[in-house]
């Protein structure tokens, strides 16, 4: 695995760019990776990825799409708003968590 | 093994690309055959791709309101239908009466799988940004209009007007 340097220290990604220590990540370095692809991080934007981040501890597994609406209550449609066209994979790279395996 | 690298990875997520379409015909209104379509499109829509879905013949059964709940599975006539957690085939005979069984069978793994029934899958579309299309000789074969469809439905369109609209896309027919 590639280790990069992401606000100022050495961080370990996967081969896309996505980190693979959930314990390197924090809100600083958040920032860094929205603004890496063109995201502003406003309130809504946070509940989604501290939701990710919970969720992804707890059941060990990045949730998808749905499930974000399901159990964090954030609609689909909102979620392409926050996050334009790959809402799955990019909020899953600003929260530190694997993108989502589920199909659905 | 770890490698350092002085310039950081950023994962390209394509934004530029605005040009990828998918179009997905939806002709079969077997329980099984609806999903292949819903579950193509709805992973094309994560991915930022543009996509149709063009419901005809037995597929409108999947956007009709008073059909859409009840689609049902038959194992008759599939060869590839085993006993539960079987290699053993199920004898064909006794696959005409089993269309109710096997419904609920398949409904339950689905759900067990987290996966939405029918018309919450297409919910789901459509609030990714999803189209859906009715066929117009099918409209008039089965004399429904759009009142009898899902109120999403964008429009009931001939075959042309679908190729029309889907220039350049890449295509299922399902």
């Amino acid at each position: 695995m590639p280790v990069t340097t992401l606000n100022g220290r050495s961080v370990h990604v996967n081969d896309e760019g996505f980190l693979t220590e959930y314990d390197e990540w924090d809100e600083d370095l958040a920032k860094v990776l929205a603004a890496n692809i063109g995201v502003d991080l406003t309130d809504a934007h946070w509940k989604v990825i501290h939701f990710l981040r919970e969720d992804y501890k707890a059941q060990g597994e990045t949730p998808t799409t749905r499930r974000v609406q399901q159990v964090a209550g954030i609609p689909i449609k909102e979620q392409f708003v926050l996050f334009p066209k790959k809402p799955g994979r990019k909020m899953s790279y600003i929260a530190g968590v694997p993108k989502p395996h589920g199909c659905v | 093994m770890s490698t350092e690298t002085s310039a950081p990875i950023i994962p390209s997520f394509d934004d530029d690309e605005e040009d990828r379409k998918l179009a997905i015909i939806c002709s079969k209104g077997n329980l099984d055959m609806a999903y292949p379509g819903l579950i193509l499109g709805n992973a094309a829509l994560g991915e930022g791709v543009e996509t149709h879905l063009f419901f005809t013949f037995w597929g409108f059964d999947m956007i009709i309101k008073s059909r859409m709940n009840d689609l049902q599975f038959s194992p008759a006539g599939n060869a590839a239908m085993h006993l539960p957690h079987s290699d053993r085939h199920m004898p064909q005979a006794l696959a005409p009466a089993m269309t109710g069984m096997a419904t609920k069978m398949l409904k339950k793994q689905i759900a067990d799988l987290g996966v939405p029934e029918v018309p919450e899958f297409l919910d789901l579309i459509t609030a990714a940004g999803g189209h859906l299309w009715a066929c117009k000789l099918s409209a008039d074969m089965f004399d429904v209009g759009l009142p009898e469809l899902r109120d999403d439905v964008e429009g009931i369109i001939t075959a042309a007007d679908f190729i029309e609209l889907t220039k350049g896309a890449q295509l299922l027919f399902i």
